[in-house]
């Protein structure tokens, strides 16, 4: 049975005995690697106010987001969209309506491929 | 887009859009829907076991042409403490015959596509990739749809809202307010890829049988949800839901929520070898039968999860409530039509279906569930931690004479939670699900 070195290609099994292996722990980053995506130019999610999230003091988007895609820089909170599943959680979430959310254009964004 | 006005528009090519547009296609109406995916499926996500009362209406004999994955044939439940793990199971070979008990797992990126095929052969016109992002008022009445794309305007007698649980319109349309943190769920999935012996001999199954495996307690580390592991043809979907407002209170990342889940000991072995092949996320609405928006406006219908149509007990049923919603929604437009009038009175007849139908009645029979749920928390942390270790207790085999250690386990049930304060949650409880 031959081992795979990188986290992505350490998922491949050979064998019964493979499928006895504890499964690989990917990270976000690689799980996001097996996602399809047909990401936009013009980003779809945005930050309305920063004045408004620099004073917001849970800031809960830094942890609801399935993708990570809210991190702090600094003191101030980042909003990337790249990643984003489209799931609507961050704009449920924020505590002040803060977040200028839209879908991507038709076609574009997230394209599962299981679902 | 904009000269030929359209007897319905339907926004979104889910199960509820699409089972709306079967019907009224059939019925002979010109429908429209807009999908915002590639595809339709391309966006949607669920556990999970599709519900097919509806769909056995609509396709009979479905199971012989729809990409299904496999008969849910066992159904188990299991509390998970951090080290353990209680469960209840049932398997029959029932489930194995026609209709299949209505449940079957399904990967919705292809089912989703292969419904919307049998509504385009029924003479519905689907438009992907068009984001839907306004509605149109005449004189207090909806009367078409803005799309994102240029010259996107286009009209109907009624727009059905089947847009799902982010639902941007519904809000826009002044039917609801934005859901807040406690009534909506995120869910968070992925499809591990099994060869089909290894699943089969894993839990075993034969043929096309499947399973379905619902965990609580520690799965979602005590908090409001539960997760799942569901077995598809050659891949396992392994996933939670969890309330948006208690994993942010408690700082939780919903991918480490995941992870944890997954390395429990009682599941880390079920995933062995599995190779990571997609990971998900989507909203479930979960504010229940108090937290129902308003459906029906002029000229206007909302339906499935958009309309918060989901039985949040034990059930954890959307797919079939949101086709059910979607039929009576489509039967609403025609009589409508029929009628001549496209009023909120004229399409009343979709709320006295609903309520007249296991939709809402069902919802309404659980209706007290979410409220007594948050205020019962204990149920999903200290409950299953209690129990794992009173258990672990009973089945101790040192030599102690089993009187006594009957003794102990009630003296310790006794102190860490009580009978009356027990007996006193359970009667509440069975009051809640009456
Ligand atoms: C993790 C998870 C597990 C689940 N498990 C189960 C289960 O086991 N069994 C079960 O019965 N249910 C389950 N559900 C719930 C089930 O998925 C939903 O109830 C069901 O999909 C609702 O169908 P719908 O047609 O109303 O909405 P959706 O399936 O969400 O469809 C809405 C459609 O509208 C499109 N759309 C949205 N907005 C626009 C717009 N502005 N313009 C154009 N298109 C738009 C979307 O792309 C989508 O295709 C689960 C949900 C999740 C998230
Ligand atoms: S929760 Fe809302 S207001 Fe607070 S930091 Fe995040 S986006 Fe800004
Ligand atoms: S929509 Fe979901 S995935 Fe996208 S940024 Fe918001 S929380 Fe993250």
């Amino acid at each position: 049975m031959s081992e795979g070195s990188s986290a992505a290609s350490n998922q491949g099994n050979a064998g019964i005995g493979g499928y006895l292996k504890a499964p690989a722990k990917l990270t976000l980053e690689d799980k996001l690697f097996l996602v399809a995506f047909n990401v936009d130019k013009e980003p779809h999610l945005k930050l309305k106010d920063k004045a408004v999230c620099a004073a917001c003091k849970a800031k809960p988007c830094l942890y609801i987001c399935p993708v990570e895609n809210y991190t702090l820089q600094g003191e101030e909170v980042v909003l990337s969209w790249e990643g984003c599943l489209e799931c609507g959680t961050c704009r449920i979430v924020c505590p002040h309506d803060a977040i200028d959310w839209k879908y991507p254009l038709g076609g574009y964004g997230v394209n599962f491929r299981n679902g | 887009m904009s000269d030929d006005k359209m007897d319905v528009i339907i926004i979104g090519a889910g199960p509820s859009g699409l089972a709306a547009a079967i019907t009224l296609a059939r019925a002979g109406l010109d429908v429209v829907v807009f999908e915002r995916g590639k595809q339709p499926g391309s966006k949607n996500v669920m556990g999970g076991i599709l519900f097919t009362t509806i769909l056995g209406e609509l396709v009979p004999d479905f199971w012989e042409t729809a990409p299904l994955e496999r008969r849910v044939t066992t159904r188990r439940f299991s509390m998970l403490s951090e080290d353990s793990e209680l469960a209840f199971e049932f398997r029959t070979e029932k489930y194995n015959q026609p209709p299949y008990n209505n449940s079957f797992t399904v990967l919705r990126a292809r089912f989703d596509r292969w419904l919307a095929d049998q509504a385009e052969e029924a003479g519905a016109f689907i438009i992907p990739e068009t984001v839907v992002d306004g509605l149109h008022q005449e004189n207090g009445r909806f009367t078409g749809v803005k799309t994102r794309r240029a010259d996107g305007d286009m009209s109907a007698d009624v727009v059905i809202l089947a847009e799902g649980a982010n639902s941007l319109l519904a809000e826009q349309a002044g039917l609801k307010k934005r859901p807040g943190p406690n009534h909506m769920v995120v869910g968070v999935k992925e499809v591990i890829a099994l060869p089909r012996e290894v699943i089969e001999d894993r839990f075993a199954l034969e043929g096309e049988q499947g399973t379905a495996l619902e965990y609580f307690g520690d799965a979602v580390k005590g908090m409001l949800g539960s997760a799942f592991i569901y077995t598809n043809k050659d891949t396992l979907s392994v996933g939670l839901g969890c309330s948006i407002d208690h994993l942010a209170a408690a700082r939780i990342r919903p991918n480490e929520l995941l992870e944890h889940f997954k390395s429990h000991p009682s599941v880390r072995n079920l995933l062995r070898g599995g190779e990571i092949k997609e990971y998900l996320a989507h909203m479930i609405p979960e504010a229940g039968y108090k937290g129902l928006p308003r459906m029906v406006a002029g000229g206007l219908l909302v339906t499935g999860d958009a309309a918060g149509l989901v039985n949040t007990s034990l059930y954890h049923e959307g797919s079939n409530l949101a086709m059910a919603s979607g039929v009576m929604a489509a039967r609403a437009a025609i009589a409508a039509k029929e009628k001549g009038d496209f009023s909120a009175e004229g399409l009343g007849s979709y709320l006295a279906e609903l309520n007249s139908s296991f939709v809402l009645q069902d919802m309404e029979k659980f209706k007290n569930l979410p409220e007594f749920i948050s205020r019962h928390t204990h149920f999903f942390s200290e409950y299953p931690r209690v129990m794992a270790d009173l258990l672990g207790a009973y089945f101790r085999i040192d030599g102690t004479p089993k009187r006594q250690l009957q003794r102990e386990v009630i003296a310790e049930f006794r102190k860490r939670i009580g009978v009356r304060r027990f007996l006193g949650d359970m009667i509440r409880l069975l009051k809640a699900m009456r």
